[in-house]
């Protein structure tokens, strides 16, 4: 008989074939991480029930079964090949099996050149992703399964990690969209990634196998991948065992089960992790600590016989809903903190219901609500004041320490810091949407080892060898704690390993100061995160000092917005518009989705209407479907690039038609071309304005995951511009931007330099077209006309004459230099206009192609929304004519205009700088530390705003408006 | 005192004397014999081999997170170094290379500066090593025959590299390899002491003993998967960067095998000969880049010639044939980072059979998206028995998934080793590779 055990990141699976290959037995179960147990237990009763002690031939499988087969002398296969083995065997003539997995993605082409993928570091789109969005959404996979086959819409939703994928379903919910269409987006983001991510450009087609978990048992995804693949897949009899019974037929050494089992018993994993030094020392030292931060309490009383007006207090956040009452005297009345099963309406109807029904006589003066469900609420509940998150919790934090100049606040998905200075808030770190998450992750880990989030951080406390886990993503923490879990460390040092993170998370990736000190030494923790004491342990001793943590740590939101109705108090005051009990009797909340179709954009809108009238529009990207305006552009100069860049329409020529792709550098090199070849005689097409649709089609052969998206919209572009039949298509490979002589070279980044080679090397349909792609150095001008002519004899050869070139060439250059004019004229003229209104100036500082709408999601327009001009880095950059003294290599063309522009900011006192950085973008780990450097130098705020796919706009308005709140107020740099 | 200028902490004259100048370590054997060349020139000079997780932990602490993770590495170890307490820390320099190019290498050394500040050494002088002519300092001057020491001590590195990769596996007394390569470190070092073994019309001998001595190594030649490592220049090499993946792929039971040093500073010269190619340049200069490139190929050739003279040592294939790899694949203008050479080491290490490869790519590297994970499909169409494996490498990567995808590379391996009942070490024979569509 022959065993074959298939141990992965979270189940077990086992078959025992007799000797004619037959299954006789068969178990899948989840591991909870219990792995040589859980192993142990299957192997002794195989060995009771199915082998009785007969001679077995058995072999391991699974990624976590690999350390355990060597130490334990167990032979051991790889399970993709196992997957092979039992797909030739089992269905032979397969050509591609995809098989998700826990936490591994994997596509298998069998036929034509055998090849594997498996996803990289990165567990997006796999049964963990698919889990975490279930506890997102309050339901069990199944469930989710049920709701979508229910759908009507798909939503666009990152898949690259589950913490993206939260910051565009959170704002969804938040915002009403039905939980039908949203489970079945959810399965389509786990289709796009697994394609995109592992098909690399070889065409998925034929006779495919759906093989593991997450796709044996959720019938709507296999339906997804039928759709996007255009084909039907089979899920075959015994799909989850594919790798147990491929272990099964590679068994062929025998092994005996009572030796192993022994050996099993003895694995006494090395017990060789990194470890940090324990939380609490002992008993009196936690004692100790719990009575100082017993301390720090806000004065309660009761709304019982309450007679004077009360303000109320909402923070509607990503996965709690926290409401407060406070008294006149600022005595906290009533509290109520609750999760937020993705929609708040309903859970602040019921608070409102239960107030008005315990307390009849309870007299509401004004309230105010802040949170990312700030503006639903505020609309369905006609709250008074609605407030960004950080002045809320600065206010809050202000009760407890009035010196407090640091704030720090970790909830459930974000991490909120803010630095204070004299008075007002100076700076914000906001989580970029790569390492949010802290708090949930907690909790999820929690959940999957069978805790709940209370008990498994008290385990952690007194943990003697906390795991060193680091500072990274939360998501790739799995695999770190699957590994310590290998080598031995117990649930407790697993605990506080992760607590340690949490706080390591925060400090090094969010806010990296470069000491301590420059936190401030009065700091205020908050957040429920912070009601594990393990956490706050953690932050106290890495940062060597004691803070403050209230004892409404998890409520700060609602407080500080209480606190701000009350602030707001004048005696003549107009009556709250807080709907009135009943208002309520009357309540009704419906949910439509619409797509807007006012242009080209035709954004996908969430119209929420309550009680009939009041009406509440979401994932609108302007103000155009709310106030039915256009969006006023007159002082947007990313508007104006990129109307200016689309009147370069094709002029019918004698030569054909030539593609260019409208994406990167093409987004200011695209005048040089164009007129290049205009003049040359040829018909100048350019691929349209990228779209998620135009990004889709593409989106199969991209070769890297991590590559940022930018670059990715390039396939669409190239494959837009063969579907618009264009036979030729040029698109250089630039090492050289043209030299503006600021700084020490003129580099491209590694990307826009070279991306035509990776389209060359990974579009098979560019091999039916003339892809021109040759190296060019505009830089060298002089060399210039020879080095093309040389290019067009090449591709044309005999069709163009030196001259010709040379007056093309000529041409080019001239209205390159006019375009750049243009810009720079409009953006001064922009400039001029906004000083003469007294309006704030943000530059919104990037790449050229952060003018694609796709790229850049709006922000653009939505800055402008907020009553400000918006211009671009390199017409502020170019008013600096010295090299700059920067404390890096000054080597790229377009990062030297970004310190250039910063240099200039920090001297002018209405402008503000706001950073636009692609996710995977290698070059601006180096740009933003700079900037923020020459800004902070003069004392400027420094805002980032990290953009990849995401859609959702959420995020990034609480950045803007706390970047607006924090330089209100304050004459030198007034906004 | 230490001296600045430009907001820069100036390597005086006196502190060559004084100080110990640290620099990260990359291949133990070149950069042993390296050191030692450095020392014979009166530097205090040090190699750092310092490891474990609190590097990472320490980069990460003082460098911005999503940098690349080699300048992680390489600064959070000499921060280690000097957080140790085994140096006076005013008795001590950093030592750090600078290439130049448009990849955000370059910008190491700022980085370092950067995060030295933050962590309190802002007045440790740090030392660019470059021979673009980025940095100066007036206690530390490349000389011409320092320079050819070290280039000299590249070659013999490459060579006692390559050989002990290919008897280690097979040796029938174990340990002798290395017994012998620290023989001829030390043999080696002891001849540039005595200002000799540096020209070219000496090292010809001496290359040829160093074959002729490893050719006698008694071994016993079981055929094993042959797996080759490429990727950026100090993952590939640097155990501290890949976790140690020679130590895995031999306990894998595998033959490991790793390009050479030389073929990267071919490729930088070439570059400069391909920019006036590519884009027009001054005659004077391309002549200059010409005459430094004979010499490092009269060197590379020294080496093959002395190699091939044993038929049980695969040999290197020489600069000018690898690039000749790429044509039509990528072109030669790709030159950020390890830039076209990438792709063709994957193309040589196929043809030399070593078809198993790993490409390890660390995290945040620009280029390797380009010529590492965006040619391997084309690779493939080129050369079908091309097996590669792309290892991400970052400060939380888990050695348990990239020990498994190794794995699953070599289990599809292994498969094709068994398919050949005669495999062995001799090479397998060069497939005819079609013309592919030319650019």
């Amino acid at each position: 008989m022959r065993i074959g055990l298939d141990i992965g990141s979270t189940t077990i699976k086992a078959v025992v074939l007799d000797t004619a290959d037959n299954i006789i037995f068969k178990s899948y179960e989840r591991h909870y991480s219990q792995i040589t147990q859980k192993t142990a237990e299957l192997l002794s009763r195989i060995q009771q029930e199915v082998t009785l002690n007969q001679p077995v031939q058995l072999t391991i499988s699974g990624s976590a079964g690999m350390g355990m087969a060597d130490s334990c002398g167990i032979p051991f296969v790889q399970e993709v090949y196992a997957t092979r083995i039992s797909a030739n065997r089992l269905l032979p003539g397969t050509d591609a099996i995809i098989e998700l997995g826990g936490e591994d993605a994997k596509i298998l082409f069998l036929q034509g050149g055998m090849e594997v993928r498996m996803n990289g570091s990165c567990a997006g789109g796999t049964g963990a992703f698919i889990d975490q969005m279930a506890t997102l959404l309050n339901v069990t996979p199944d469930e989710m399964n049920a709701l979508a086959a229910e759908h009507e819409k798909i939503y666009t939703i990152a898949s690259r990690c589950g913490v993206f994928a939260k910051t565009d379903i959170q704002p969804l919910l938040n915002q009403g969209a039905r939980k039908n269409d949203v489970a079945a987006s959810i399965f389509y983001a786990v289709v796009n990634q697994t394609i995109a991510g592992l098909a690399q450009g070889r065409p998925i087609a034929g006779k495919v196998l759906y093989l593991g978990g997450p796709l044996t048992f959720l019938s709507q995804l296999r339906e997804s991948f039928d759709k996007t693949l255009k084909l039907t897949g089979t899920c075959p009899e015994n799909s989850l065992y594919y790798v147990a019974l491929g272990a099964a037929y590679c068994a062929t050494e025998t092994v005996d089960l009572s030796a192993a089992l022994e050996k099993l018993a003895n694995y006494q994993a090395s017990g060789d992790f990194a470890y940090i030094e324990p939380l609490f020392q002992n008993e009196g030292e936690y004692m100790e600590f719990a009575e100082r931060h017993a301390k720090a309490s806000v004065p309660t009383g009761t709304l019982q016989d309450y007679k004077q007006g009360v303000f109320i207090g909402i923070d509607a956040g990503s996965t709690t809903v926290k409401t407060v009452v406070l008294g006149q005297d600022g005595n906290l009345l009533y509290s109520k903190y609750q999760s937020n099963s993705g929609n708040p309406v309903p859970l602040i109807k019921a608070f409102f219901e239960e107030l008005y029904t315990l307390y009849p006589n309870i007299k509401i003066v004004s309230g105010a609500v802040t949170g990312y469900g700030e503006d639903i609420i505020k609309n369905a509940f006609c709250i008074d004041y609605g407030i960004v998150e950080t002045v809320a919790h600065f206010t809050a934090a202000k009760q407890f320490m009035p010196s407090v100049d640091f704030v720090i606040d970790i909830g459930g998905q974000d991490i909120k810091c803010f630095k204070i200075h004299n008075g007002t808030v100076d700076n914000i770190y906001l989580n970029e949407a790569c390492s949010s998450g802290c708090g949930s992750f907690l909790q999820t880990f929690a959940g999957a080892m069978g805790y709940s989030i209370a008990d498994f951080a008290q385990k952690g406390l007194f943990a003697d060898k906390p795991v060193d886990l680091g500072s990274r993503c939360t998501v790739f923490m799995n695999s770190s704690v699957k590994q310590a879990q290998k080598d031995g460390a117990s649930t407790e040092n697993i605990s506080a390993g992760l607590s340690i993170s949490v706080v390591k998370n925060a400090l090094y990736k969010v806010i990296r100061p470069s000491s301590t000190e420059e936190l401030g030494k009065h700091i205020v923790v908050q957040g429920g995160t912070f009601y594990n004491d393990a956490v706050l342990r953690a932050f106290e001793k890495e940062l060597g000092l004691e803070v403050v943590r209230p004892d409404i740590a998890g409520l700060m939101g609602a407080y500080g917005a209480a606190l701000y109705a009350q602030s707001q108090y004048r005696p003549d005051n107009a009556p709250t518009t807080i709907l009135t009990a009943a208002d309520l009797a009357s309540f009704t909340h419906e949910v439509r989705v619409i797509n807007c179709g006012l242009c080209p954009n035709n954004c996908r809108l969430t119209v929420n209407s309550f009680a009939g009238t009041r009406k509440f529009i979401s994932g609108n990207r302007c103000e155009r479907p709310v106030t039915n305006k256009k969006a006023d552009d007159s002082l947007n100069l990313y508007q104006f690039k990129l109307h200016l860049l689309q009147s370069y329409t094709p002029v019918p020529g004698t030569k054909g038609k030539i593609g260019l792709p409208f994406g990167l550098n093409m987004y200011e090199l695209l005048p040089f071309w164009h007129r290049f070849f205009s003049m040359l005689g040829f018909e100048v097409v350019t691929s349209p304005l990228s779209s998620r649709k135009l990004y889709l089609k593409g989106q199969a052969t991209i070769p890297s995951d991590t590559v940022c998206f930018p670059a990715k919209l390039m396939h669409g572009h190239v494959e837009a511009l063969i579907d618009m039949g264009v036979d030729t298509i040029f698109y250089p490979c630039m090492s050289y931007n043209i030299d503006e002589h600021i700084s020490d070279n003129c580099y491209n980044c590694p990307v826009v330099a070279y991306y035509p080679e990776v389209l060359d090397a990974n579009m098979p349909h560019l091999s039916g077209i003339k892809y021109i792609h040759d190296y060019v150095g505009l830089h060298r001008e002089k060399d210039v006309p020879r080095k093309l002519y040389e290019m067009m004899q090449r591709h044309f050869e005999g069709q163009f004459t030196l001259t010709q070139i040379k007056h093309a060439t000529k041409a080019a250059y001239e209205e390159y230099h006019s375009y750049m004019a243009k810009i720079q004229a409009e953006g001064d003229s922009i400039v001029a206009a906004a000083q003469a209104d007294g309006k704030p100036i943000v530059v919104l500082a990037g790449r050229p192609y952060h003018v694609d709408p796709e790229i850049n999601h709006g922000i653009d327009t939505l800055i402008a929304g907020f009553g400000v001009a918006v211009v671009s880095e390199d017409v502020i950059g170019s008013h600096v004519h010295e090299k700059l003294q920067v404390h890096v290599l000054n080597q790229w063309t377009y990062h030297s205009r970004l310190y250039a522009a910063a240099q200039y900011i920090a001297g002018h006192p209405n402008m503000n700088l706001v950073q636009l950085v692609s996710f995977g973008c290698g070059c601006d780990a180096i740009t933003t530390d700079e900037c923020r450097e020459i800004l902070e130098r003069e004392g400027k705020i420094y805002t980032q705003i990290k953009i990849d796919e995401i859609t959702n706009l959420g995020a990034v308005k609480i950045r803007l408006r706390s970047l607006f709140a924090a330089t209100q107020g304050d004459d030198t740099r007034k906004l | 005192m230490a001296k600045k200028e430009n907001d820069r902490v100036i390597f005086t004259k006196e502190m060559k004397k004084t100080h110990t100048l640290l620099a990260p370590s990359m291949a133990p054997i070149h950069f042993g014999i390296v050191q030692n060349v450095f020392r014979s020139c009166g530097y205090k000079m040090e190699f750092l081999t310092n490891s474990g997780p609190q590097i990472a932990q320490e980069g990460l602490k003082y460098v911005h997170n999503d940098t690349c993770y080699p300048a992680l590495l390489v600064i959070g170890q000499m921060i280690d170094a000097l957080n140790s307490g085994k140096y006076d820390i005013n008795k001590v320099a950093l030592m750090i290379t600078q290439t130049g190019g448009g990849c955000r290498a370059s910008n190491y050394i700022h980085l370092l500066r950067k995060a030295l500040k933050k962590a309190g050494y802002g007045l440790v002088p740090v030392v660019s090593l470059n021979m673009s002519g980025l940095e100066s300092n007036p206690g530390f001057k490349l000389t011409l025959p320092m320079l050819r020491k070290i280039i000299a001590g590249i070659v013999y590195g490459d060579e006692l590299m390559l050989l002990s990769n290919q008897v280690r596996p097979y040796e029938a007394v174990a340990g002798e390899t290395d017994r012998l390569l620290s023989g001829w470190i030390n043999k080696i070092s002891t001849t540039f002491d005595a200002n000799k073994g540096f020209t070219v019309r000496h090292m010809l001998p001496t290359l040829e003993a160093i074959a002729a001595d490893f050719a006698k190594i008694p071994v016993n030649r079981t055929p094993k998967i042959r797996v080759g490592v490429v990727g950026e220049i100090y993952v590939k090499y640097a155990s501290l960067g890949n976790n140690n993946l020679e130590d895995f792929l031999r306990q894998q039971g595998c033959e490991y095998m790793v390009p050479g040093i030389m073929g990267f500073a071919l490729f930088k010269v070439d570059n400069r000969l391909e920019d006036c190619k590519l884009y027009g340049g001054n005659p004077a200069k391309y002549a200059l880049c010409s005459i430094l490139m004979q010499y490092l190929t009269k060197m590379e050739t020294g080496l093959i010639e002395a190699v091939k003279k044993y038929p049980q040592f695969v040999c290197p294939s020489p600069y000018q044939h690898i690039k000749s790899l790429v044509k039509g694949v990528v072109g030669y203008g790709s030159k950020m980072g390890e830039g076209w050479l990438l792709t063709a080491e994957m193309m040589e290490l196929s043809e030399t059979g070593y078809p198993n490869i790993v490409c390890t790519q660390p995290f945040g590297c620009l280029p390797n998206h380009i010529n590492g994970k965006g040619m391997i499909r084309k690779i493939k169409t080129v050369d079908p028995r091309a097996n590669i494996v792309p290892i991400d490498y970052d400060p939380s990567a888990t050695r348990v998934n990239q020990e498994n995808r190794i794995k699953l590379m070599l289990a599809v391996a292994k498969e094709e080793l068994d398919a050949q009942p005669f495999a062995s070490a001799v090479t397998v024979p060069p497939v005819i590779i079609d013309d592919v569509v030319t650019v």
